[in-house]
């Protein structure tokens, strides 16, 4: 009995793999032409992740005195490192300026903004009418909770431990849509696969 | 056509430059000075002022010789590119005597004046006044009018005041700008001036000596022709509009600039040169000055490219009671060379460096960065940050291993051993380890001192913790301390 049940729940949980993966790349890469949001200690993963599946040139827009550095040795497995630039502006207001520039001018795909402070729904909406109009993705790396009312979603992405010993370099990360203005709140534990430089959803049965 | 030629000759050019601009100029003809260069595996002479001269100095000698000779010289290492700067910046000044201004040879000029010398109130004044102005400068030089260009040169280099009166006869055969060998050969036979040598037949000098001699010997009496290339004035990028009605909308004054870059550009596109830094000034009625600078992430001289981005600068200009002159220059230019279009390159690259050139206008284009792959082991060190508008994209970026995603300046944990902590704190936050990958020794460079590694070694570790955080800490074993320094995905 067992023995013959044992197939059928492996195809089961196959489909629900492949369900997962269909579900999450419906959502991911969020809709483009439009600004989107994430938080959590792994919003930098979700950039590049996203950065590495639109292609094309990414702008990473930070405030000058901000200590934290992206490390291009560490997103290299993400995406070739020829393709980022960083803009660093002297002031919050600056950031968002040279971002709302980049997004309009369409010249870059994905604009990510290092954001330390909340900003209003007048500036959210500044930034989609010109993500609209240059045809370009932006991306608000936000602290926990300082979302603004214009993002079109809003993610958060947490690393998770992977008990797996197989995986000594593991890049297990929990993301949530925690807003989402046209579609639903969904959650899905995912993988970096660096070989084919795509998110890979993991099985809950194999958790 | 007439002619009249001027040789300038500064026997010690490139000594009197040095001692110009020294504080020991003032003194300079009293102490001995000499510039040296490397020449034949030793230094050498290579010029020496005239008190130098007279303790027995001369060039070309070792300068060990010439220190043994007298203990109290003072040189300086020779810049012969310096010294042809300077020539160039002296004949640029000569052009206040004439327009028609060449160089002669690494040390000299010479100046057509025919018709000039008028101007000056005659020929003798007009080489006073050169003489005295070049010697108030701090230059030696001997300055001679003759009718040719050999003649001329002959008389600053072997005239003196007695030989000159009596022209070319009596200087010697080296006055002809001979080669060592032929003047030697024509001293051999005892053909001491060229007096002596204008005597001979025209055929047996040129059987003797070759074509050589007795061209320069036409030349120097004017029997052949010999032309003075004018230097040409380098090219100059800019260009202006004077309206007869002030203009006050940002429209019109757009108009206007375009009009003016169009004309820029196709002189930029004569010289084959790009625009890096272009100023726009704007003369209101009331002689107030405004000026908009724009600096280009990529040399261009495409006007329909360049005119958007002056948007910008346009509209924050206060036009007053109007704008009556417009005025604009390129004041920082780049080779840049046509290049075939073909279907590989990329009109996208030409949006990102307009786009560069914004944001640069807006937040510094030094800020606008990019990074290159550098041959390091020390984290902070295997990138380098360059400005985007100065560099290129390089590849390909080899990681050997993981390497986290962002690095901050290390952050001491507590915690003590060489074994990663099992319970640590960082951020406020409690963190369990639940995977430790390492250790990774990474050495300090020793051959560049980095106060940040003055700790000694390190050694790296990956802490997977059970809160999920995956953080890249190290360990100083010769200053026993733990930091975290990094942080994966």
């Amino acid at each position: 009995m067992r023995s013959g049940n044992s197939p059928e729940r492996a195809s089961r949980s196959a489909w629900c793999m492949i369900g997962a993966m269909r579900d999450l790349h419906s959502h991911f890469p969020p809709k483009s032409t439009r600004t989107h949001e994430v938080c959590g200690p792994s919003a930098s993963a979700f950039a590049f992740a996203l950065g590495a599946r639109l292609g094309g040139t990414v702008l990473w827009v930070r405030e000058a005195w901000l200590g934290d550095q992206i490390n291009p040795m560490g997103f290299a497995s993400y995406m070739d490192p020829q393709n980022v630039l960083v803009a660093l502006a002297p002031g919050h207001i600056d950031v968002l300026a040279a971002a709302e520039e980049a997004l309009r001018s369409g010249s870059v795909t994905l604009v990510v903004l290092d954001l330390t402070q909340p900003i209003g729904l007048t500036e959210g909406r500044r930034l989609q009418l010109a993500a609209q109009q240059g045809k370009s993705t932006g991306l608000c790396l936000i602290p926990e909770g300082m979302g603004s009312n214009a993002a079109q979603t809003r993610w958060r992405c947490t690393p998770v431990f992977d008990a797996d010993p197989h995986a000594p370099d593991s890049t297990l990360q929990r993301w949530e849509i925690i807003k989402n203005k046209s579609g639903t709140l969904k959650a899905w534990t995912v993988k970096w696969d660096a070989q084919t430089r795509r998110i890979n959803v993991v099985s809950e049965v194999a958790q | 056509m007439r002619k009249r030629v001027v040789s300038m000759w500064f026997p010690r050019l490139p000594s009197d430059r040095v001692l110009r601009a020294c504080a020991i100029g003032a003194a300079g003809d009293s102490r001995p000075f000499v510039l040296t260069h490397h020449e034949k595996n030793t230094d050498r002479i290579y010029c020496l002022n005239r008190a130098a001269e007279a303790r027995g100095l001369h060039r070309g000698m070792g300068v060990s010789d010439a220190r043994a000779y007298c203990p109290d010289l003072q040189s300086r290492p020779a810049t012969p590119q310096a010294d042809a700067r300077f020539l160039q910046m002296l004949a640029r000044w000569s052009k206040r005597y004439c327009p028609w201004v060449g160089l002669d040879g690494t040390d000299g000029l010479m100046l057509n004046i025919a018709g000039a010398e008028h101007l000056f109130n005659g020929e003798a004044v007009m080489l006073d006044d050169m003489r005295h102005r070049l010697e108030r400068a701090g230059l030696s030089v001997q300055i001679a009018a003759a009718e040719t260009r050999g003649a001329a040169w002959a008389l600053t280099h072997y005239g003196t005041p007695a030989r000159t009166s009596e022209g070319l006869t009596s200087l010697p055969v080296a006055a002809l700008r001979l080669d060592a060998k032929s003047d030697t050969a024509l001293q051999r036979l005892g053909l001491r001036t060229i007096g002596d040598l204008m005597a001979l037949p025209r055929a047996t000098i040129a059987r003797r000596f070759g074509p050589d001699v007795t061209l320069r010997l036409d030349q120097a009496l004017g029997a052949r022709d010999e032309v003075i290339s004018p230097l040409t004035d380098p090219p100059h990028y800019g260009v202006r509009m004077t309206l007869p009605e002030p203009i006050g909308l940002s429209g019109d004054v757009m108009a206007a600039t375009a009009r003016l870059l169009e004309r820029l550009c196709a002189k930029l596109k004569d010289q084959d040169m790009g625009a890096r830094r272009l100023q726009l000034s704007l003369r209101r009625v009331d002689q107030g000055t405004q000026q908009i600078e724009l600096r280009l992430a990529a040399p261009m001289r495409d006007a329909a490219r360049i005119l958007p981005l002056f948007e910008r600068g346009v509209g924050a200009v206060d036009a007053g009671f109007g704008i009556d002159h417009l005025r604009l220059e390129a004041t920082q230019v780049e080779r840049l060379l046509q290049t075939q279009i073909t279907h590989a390159t990329s009109s996208r690259s030409d949006g990102l460096e307009d786009l560069i050139t914004r944001l640069g206008n807006r937040i510094g284009l030094e800020n606008i960065q990019r990074f290159l792959p550098a041959d390091s082991h020390i984290p902070e060190r295997s990138f380098q940050i360059a400005p985007a508008a100065y560099s290129t994209a390089q590849g390909p970026w080899v990681t050997l291993r993981p390497r986290p995603l962002r690095l901050f300046a290390p952050e001491a944990i507590t915690a003590t051993g060489p074994r990663p902590p099992q319970h640590f704190r960082w951020r406020r936050m409690a963190l369990t380890t639940q995977r430790s990958t390492g250790p990774e020794r990474i050495a300090p460079e020793w051959w560049l001192p980095d106060d940040n590694w003055r700790s000694g070694l390190r050694d790296y570790w990956k802490l997977d913790t059970a809160q999920g955080r995956r953080l890249w800490v190290f360990y100083t074993p010769q200053n026993p301390g733990w930091f975290v320094q990094g942080e994966f995905a």
